[in-house]
């Protein structure tokens, strides 16, 4: 990113002296206008941080750290409030753990077959299908959920209500489903062909192949599939909130919860004081863990050239 | 070649995840900001009707200027702020100002003669002395389940142990068996405020589901057989039974004459040794005015006068 910035900011300044005809006088103000889209971007993300730890660490400061985030209630709006976002962390962090479980091995295996073994015109329907999946908003996610999903899940183990972290996780599984398939296919297409067909040479089966040598050896693509699915998971409100219930409870797979950015999108609209001091400090966290994600995903994608070399 | 694109492929993926998690945030609180500002333009826009009609009466008060000091009762946003924006069209000269500090800090305000007017959404406490309450609008809080529960009536005291899960199935207020679902609003939700503190159940209450809108509220009793819920009395529509409380419908003509028990007043406090500005007089008129009385039923609530 930094060489990418003096770059062009070298690039100015040189053309900047010698301008000699319209072409080059195009190409100088072009540089300026992507240098400044490009400041702009970085700006953005620094204006966020500095933001969100402004407006997130009073209240973390008022109520204490180790209250705030080991305390297991929340009752925000109680005679004495109590701020504890221990459920909200655990039921995100079950949340997507329970997505990746059950996202991993169908996205897994249907980035094999896209990548290996579909038919060409099966390929182009099938991936152009996920993509149009990654479209769909969340919010047609949650009203699915909440029509069709809800009232199943409570049918099917005979529970009163079915808003819970159960239909959570499966509306969050199938969410994160198009990043982990599309950014696997990517880096099984990587794959070099030679080592399939040594592979191959060497008596293996089709199968054995995929999952012993072409898997294996785009591993560090479909991590980043899998940490990039985390991501959304973590991130999402809209559609948990629908078919979650929303109730502060510490998570368990048939209780109503709240995941951190269902706690702060439900009460920021009417909180007021240090409500709404913690809901940013909540917003910190969640941040927290945003960024944690990504320094994992950067540790894949580092892992995966070295690799490679 | 093969290797930098795939490079730039996933760090693009990574930049487009952290994108949109920020984003999924931010839109929530965005969208929020748009539901809101959607009641407010639809209350302008009655409010301009209504002003219209109010306009020969009330041209005096175009000439004040000034600004009204208000705050307490969170309850009471959207009736402020319906209004406040009914009353910017008679008298374009006055800002009324709103501060949601709840009701006890709207009181003090007004007994501290810190705010012009307090708001308070419930009556005064006997050692609340100095201040005069004006009663501007009802609130009317309606108890609605599925329609097919047989259940059609429920005591205020039944209705406390359901919330507090004391009473966890419908036989057990004459319903048929099946656990009960509790469906309620988020914290901070004017309504849930006013449920809690009318049935005596503060910070007692054990929901199943927390929602963020009178709407979603409905349709999620709408879609579970053994729900219960409760909803401003503005919303409920035919999709939900409504429950009679101790025998009495829920409808405007019953909490008008407070017959129907679950609902409560939404106040002016006004401070008795101060003198009130001209400006604060008139908004204060205005609001208990026929002029007032569709802002306020828009609002959500029941105006104690009908405009004919």
């Amino acid at each position: 990113m930094k060489q990418q910035d003096s770059a062009s900011g070298a690039i100015v300044i040189r053309k900047f002296q010698k301008p000699h005809n319209a072409a080059e006088w195009l190409e100088l103000v072009m540089n300026a206008i992507f240098f400044l889209c490009g400041i702009l971007a970085i700006g953005c993300v620094a204006l966020i941080t500095v933001y969100m730890v402004i407006s997130g660490l009073p209240a973390i400061g008022q109520i204490g750290i180790g209250e705030f985030l080991l305390g297991q209630e929340w009752a925000s709006t109680a005679a004495e409030p109590k701020f504890g976002i221990l459920p909200f962390i655990l039921s995100s962090v079950y949340g997507t753990l329970g997505a990746i479980i059950i996202g991993i091995p169908i996205g897994l295996l249907t980035a094999v077959f896209l990548s290996k073994a579909a038919a060409p015109k099966l390929r182009t329907a099938a991936t152009s299908a996920i993509e149009l999946l990654s479209g769909i908003p969340s919010v047609i996610f949650g009203l699915l959920g909440m029509q069709l999903l809800v009232p199943a899940v409570a049918a099917v183990f005979g529970r009163a209500s079915g808003a819970c972290l159960l239909s959570a996780i499966l509306v969050l599984s199938i969410m994160i489903l198009p990043s982990i398939v599309s950014v696997s296919v990517t880096a099984l297409n990587a794959v070099p062909r030679e080592y399939e067909e040594g592979s191959l040479a060497l008596g293996a089966t089709d199968a054995e192949t995929w999952f012993k040598v072409s898997v294996p050896a785009a591993k560090s693509g479909i991590a980043a599939g899998i940490v990039l699915g985390i991501g959304r998971a973590v991130g999402e409100a809209m559609a948990v909130m629908m078919v979650a219930g929303n109730s502060p409870n510490m998570p368990g797979i048939f209780k109503s919860v709240t995941f951190l950015t269902t706690a702060i999108a439900k009460e920021m609209s009417y909180a007021s004081g240090l409500q709404r001091q913690a809901l940013f400090s909540i917003g910190l966290v969640l941040f927290a863990f945003i960024m944690l994600i990504n320094l994992v995903l950067n540790f894949f994608l580092k892992g995966g050239s070295n690799g490679e070399k | 070649m093969k290797k930098i694109n795939r490079r730039s492929f996933l760090a693009v993926c990574g930049a487009a995840a952290a994108a949109g998690a920020l984003a999924a945030c931010g839109g929530s609180s965005s969208s929020s900001t748009a539901a809101s500002s959607s009641t407010a333009s639809s209350a302008s826009s009655t409010a301009s009707s209504v002003a219209s009609s109010a306009s020969e009466a009330a041209n005096d008060l175009s000439s004040l200027s000034g600004t009204v000091a208000t705050g307490g009762s969170t309850s009471m946003n959207s009736v402020i702020e319906a209004l406040s924006e009914g009353f910017a069209e008679v008298a374009p000269g006055v800002t009324v100002s709103y501060d949601p500090t709840g009701s006890g800090a709207g009181i003090t305000g007004a007994v501290e003669q810190t705010l012009d007017i307090g708001l308070a959404s419930r009556a005064l406490h006997d050692d609340e002395t100095g201040v005069t309450a004006t009663t501007v609008a009802l609130d009317g809080i309606a108890m609605v389940v599925n329609n097919e529960n047989p259940v059609s009536d429920l005591s205020i005291e039944q209705l406390a142990q359901i919330f507090k899960k004391e009473v966890t199935n419908w036989a057990d207020v004459g319903g048929e068996d099946g656990e009960i679902v509790v469906i309620g609003r988020e914290a901070g939700s004017g309504t849930r405020d006013g449920f809690e503190s009318i049935v005596g159940v503060e910070d007692a209450c054990v929901y199943d589901q927390e929602l963020t809108a009178t709407g979603a509220v409905i349709s999620a009793v709408a879609s579970n057989k053994l729900a219960i819920g409760y909803a401003s009395l503005s919303a409920v529509g035919d999709t939900v039974k409504t429950l009679t409380v101790e025998g009495v419908e829920c409808s405007e003509a019953t909490v008008l004459d407070g017959t129907y028990k679950v609902q409560r007043p939404f106040n002016f406090i006004t401070n008795d040794a101060a003198e009130l500005s001209d400006a604060a007089k008139a908004f204060i008129d205005f609001a208990v005015s026929e002029d007032a009385a569709e802002l306020i039923r828009l609002a959500g609530a029941v105006p104690l006068v009908d405009a004919e």
